[in-house]
């Protein structure tokens, strides 16, 4: 399922619902005031959304930094593009690694291929993420990257 | 932040209620009532914890976009990183230590519109953009698992 075939009011609902849920009793119903639908039209779209994987979950999205988790890495790979597939599913597979993606590498500069973030309280306990991922990978990475964040200058939900 | 609210963050990353009140739903579970739901949920909000309650989308799903990188003198962050920050477009922007030191994703409603504005800051700020699209995806984002100690 594209983003080509959704309809109008799937399209409004997303827009609706991308900065967060109103916290009030009945969301839901706000939303569907907002788009000009009936509530119960806005929950079954949602799930048929949920179902075909255009929304992947539906809950309480922490800020890791205000939690603690100051060491943000953004881990880098140049892995072969033969071995990409092979590569990702390993590392994608792992529980600390939030997101995990496969993007164009630019030479000279940029061979890395393959993006894996992770989340640490500590610099040693990130540290040591990095090199279980570097372990796993074995020769399949010929090199790697840790970016930590230094600051979050902008993060807010999706806009269109 | 008591143990209600560490088992509000913690257990209710995936499957939030699609029912007419879900705030009660969750206040069920935790044994607490919908009102107070409601005002942990907004406490931690305004406090940062929770960036928001929602649905977390695919990439691509609706619309395109990509992730960014430019490599700016030090003496000049400061101003590029708000002439990226002040584009609706751009929805994260994170200073890395790297020479790359500026990384931000894009999200438009088309792919043409994404390119447009990575052109555009590019010809602000006179420096190349590193255009880094999303070619696959090997994690299905299911939430992260908080380890309170």
């Amino acid at each position: 399922m594209s983003g080509g075939i959704l309809s109008p009011l799937d399209r409004a609902i997303v827009r609706a619902t991308q900065e967060g849920l109103p916290l009030v009793e009945r969301p839901y119903h706000a939303v569907a005031e907002a788009v000009g639908t009936t509530p119960e039209e806005v929950m079954a779209r949602m799930e048929r959304l949920l179902a075909a994987g255009v929304i992947r979950r539906i809950g309480l999205v922490p800020n890791h930094y205000a939690l603690g988790y100051g060491f943000n890495g953004m881990t880098v790979w140049d892995v072969a593009d033969e071995d990409i597939a092979e590569a990702g599913l390993l590392v994608g597979n792992l529980d600390f690694v939030s997101h995990c993606y496969h993007r164009p590498r630019h030479l000279p500069h940029w061979p890395y291929s393959l993006f894996a973030m992770i989340h640490a309280k500590e610099k040693a306990a990130a540290d040591a993420l990095v090199a279980s991922i570097a372990q796993l990978l074995g020769p399949l990475s010929r090199g790697h990257l840790v970016l930590f964040s230094s600051r979050i200058l902008k993060k807010t939900g999706l806009r269109l | 932040m008591d143990l209600v609210d560490q088992r509000l963050l913690n257990d209710f990353q995936r499957d939030f209620p699609l029912t007419a009140r879900p705030y009660a739903e969750l206040g069920e579970k935790l044994g607490i009532n919908e009102d107070e739901v409601i005002a942990r949920l907004d406490r931690l909000s305004r406090g940062g914890s929770v960036s928001r309650v929602g649905a977390v989308f695919r990439p691509h799903a609706v619309g395109a976009s990509t992730l960014a990188a430019l490599a700016v003198p030090p003496e000049e962050l400061e101003r590029v990183a708000a002439l990226v920050n002040a584009y609706p477009e751009v929805n994260h922007n994170y200073q890395r230590e790297h020479r790359l030191n500026l990384w931000f994703v894009v999200t438009a409603s088309s792919a043409q519109a994404v390119r447009a504005v990575l052109d555009d800051i590019s010809g602000r700020t006179g420096l190349d953009v590193l255009d880094l699209p999303l070619l696959e995806p090997f994690h299905i984002d299911l939430g992260f698992d908080l380890k309170w100690s």
